[in-house]
């Protein structure tokens, strides 16, 4: 089994060392591509490593992005990259350590209604703080940060979360949150304290997220509120991590893929009926896929046929 | 002072009216219906439709709108709903369940709005003229949509109370399970309880087109305070529904009045917070613990 994880990790490594001469191909568009792809790779995992033990739905991916695009807007062109990526980390901390610890004591419900107006609270706390105090709507991002290094933050970013997730997943956090998910009244008489299993799970979750907002930032030159906290962005990710499969590590991953790829297309081909096709998509997923693709490998891997060969690769 | 408290016993009417519908398809149908905005947008676009194409009064319109709505709904649940009742192995998987596909739903439906009618804002006017109330001006159509509001709630009040479907209605609120010993039919109450939700909140949606400017895309705000007032007030309880609608907007009004219309979404939440801290079952809900 060592030699097996071991195996696994030699493999991930040489694949991210792949992975990081993208930018050396040369061509603007698969860049940008690949952009998107770990973008949106790094979001679905990090709403998988919440949502998927603890099966609380999380519908403010948008919130936390926008957080930390909106830091880079305000303090990109005065402190040094690090500190600012630094700030907007802390600060989305903050936030998802706020609205865990006044909703994710109650049930499931507060929590999904809160992070439901999330993004359009935060929101309009910004456009009011901007227009009555700073006398500004909208910011121009000029920093010295091109196509090339986003992705390779992005990779990095990738790397950290997936060892993130494995390292959880091992911890004696993991599995309380696991215990949660099958049944938190049992987790609580375990002597589980699942606030706080809770709570600090979401807090990491929603860092990841912000950071990916921080980092993608300097991709659009003028922010505005509305463009920061764009809604489709928690949209699309909720149905890349159910298509993937919630409740594995690497769930997510597949269903980033694919439907980024597809998004890309469709968004292009039809801008009008795009947010239709999405929601149908979506509703598919909910009745066909339950358990997203990863249920359906484990499925086939559970059935007679299956459990041969994975002996044959073990 | 008046004017505010006025207006936000207005404001309040219309949410205690738009959250009635959710509270009895969550209390009721168990479906945490996310897509409820949308058709109180949907309803509105009806209603403009009617009364700029075809000249028909809104509240000529109600009595063509609110049946569609309710068959519609019915629609919805039988053929969208009833598979993930039946797959949802307890109350917790059906609510996360009946979450994404109404999630889901919201984006169809926005959509579809969004391709019919663009992105930009509607209204017309109808009854828009000042009379004097209390001493105090305000628009007749705001005034005409409190006093339907207020005829609906009782109506639906007296007919959960008084009759027999009503107590049945109420049966199942209490438990889904032991209702079916006392020979209450629970799928179909469910469904035609949803479908009455549907049916309540396309009357709010006419009645709030007469008065606001709307856009396909506003149907996510209404969700918003629809399942904030459900919650605060405790789920299934209409006179909950009417405290809570009553509080978030007279508390709406006089924020926006004495401090800034900027805050009103900080307000809600705080509100929605505020009481969670103190009553997490709602100002009327029983506790569940």
């Amino acid at each position: 089994m060592t030699a097996r994880t071991a195996g696994i990790g030699v493999l991930a490594l040489a694949g991210f060392a792949l992975l990081a001469f993208v930018p050396r191909l040369g061509n603007p568009y698969y860049l940008a591509l690949a952009i998107s792809l770990l973008q949106y790779t790094v979001l679905a995992t990090a709403w998988g490593m919440f949502s998927g033990p603890t099966r609380y739905v999380s519908l403010a991916t948008t919130a936390f992005f926008g957080v930390g695009a909106y830091t880079v807007a305000v303090l990109g062109e005065i402190l040094p990259w690090p500190l600012v990526l630094l700030i907007a980390a802390v600060l989305g901390a903050i936030v998802a350590a706020i609205v865990g610890l006044s909703t994710l004591r109650l049930s499931g419900v507060y929590f999904v209604i809160f992070t439901f107006g999330l993004t359009e609270l935060i929101r309009q706390l910004v456009v009011w703080f901007e227009v009555n105090k700073s006398r500004v709507l909208g910011r121009y991002v000029f920093v010295d940060i091109t196509q090339a290094d986003i992705y390779w933050q992005l990779l990095a970013l990738t790397a950290a979360v997936f060892l993130l997730g494995w390292l959880i997943a091992r911890s004696r956090l993991g599995f309380a949150l696991r215990v949660i998910g099958e049944d938190e009244t049992v987790a609580k008489h375990c002597g589980i304290d699942t606030t706080f299993a809770k709570v600090a799970l979401f807090t990491i979750s929603a860092t990841v997220m912000t950071l990916v907002g921080a980092i993608m930032a300097p991709r659009w030159t003028y922010i505005e509120p509305s463009i920061a906290f764009n809604s489709m962005i928690s949209f699309q990710v909720l149905i890349m991590a159910l298509l993937g499969g919630a409740h594995r590590l690497w769930g997510p991953v597949l269903g980033a893929v694919p439907l980024t790829l597809l998004f890309e297309l469709l968004s292009a081909r039809f801008p009008n009926t795009f947010t239709i096709i999405l929601g149908c998509i979506f509703l598919l997923i909910v009745y066909m896929l339950p358990r997203g693709v990863a249920g359906l490998f484990e499925k086939l891997a559970a059935t007679p046929g299956g459990k041969t060969t994975q002996r044959v690769a073990a | 002072m008046t004017n505010a408290i006025l207006n936000g016993l207005m404001l309040g009417g219309m949410y205690a009216l738009i959250a009635m519908g959710l509270t009895l398809q969550y209390g009721v149908a168990r479906i945490m219906n996310l897509s409820y905005g949308e058709f109180l947008i949907a309803a509105a676009f009806a209603s403009h439709w009617l009364f700029t194409g075809w000249a028909i009064s809104p509240f000529a319109g109600l009595a063509l709108i609110v049946p569609s709505a309710f068959v519609l709904n019915f629609a919805i649940y039988k053929i969208l709903l009833t598979p993930l009742v039946r797959r949802a192995p307890n109350r917790d998987a059906l609510e996360v369940d009946s979450i994404l596909a109404t999630f889901g739903l919201t984006f169809v439906i926005q959509g579809s709005m969004l391709a019919l009618f663009g992105g930009a804002y509607f209204s017309y006017s109808f009854l828009a003229f000042p009379v004097q109330f209390l001493g105090e001006t305000v628009a007749a159509n705001r005034l005409a949509a409190l006093g339907i509001t207020i005829l609906l709630g009782l109506a639906l009040y007296l007919a959960l109370t008084r009759t027999r479907a009503g107590t049945a209605v109420r049966a199942v609120a209490v438990d889904p399970f032991a209702a079916q010993l006392v020979a209450i039919n629970v799928p179909q109450a469910s469904a035609l309880t949803f479908a009455l939700g549907g049916a309540l909140v396309a009357a709010a949606g006419v009645l709030v087109s007469t008065f606001l400017t709307f856009s396909a895309s506003s149907g996510v705000v209404f969700t918003m305070k629809a399942l904030i007032v459900v919650v605060m007030g405790g789920v299934g309880n209409m006179l909950g529904c009417l405290v809570a609608g009553l509080a978030l907007g007279l508390s709406e009004a006089l924020v926006a009045s004495y401090v800034d219309p900027g805050l009103t979404l900080a307000v809600n939440f705080a509100l929605f917070l505020a009481v969670l801290l103190v009553k997490p079952a709602g100002l009327f809900g029983r506790a569940t613990r």
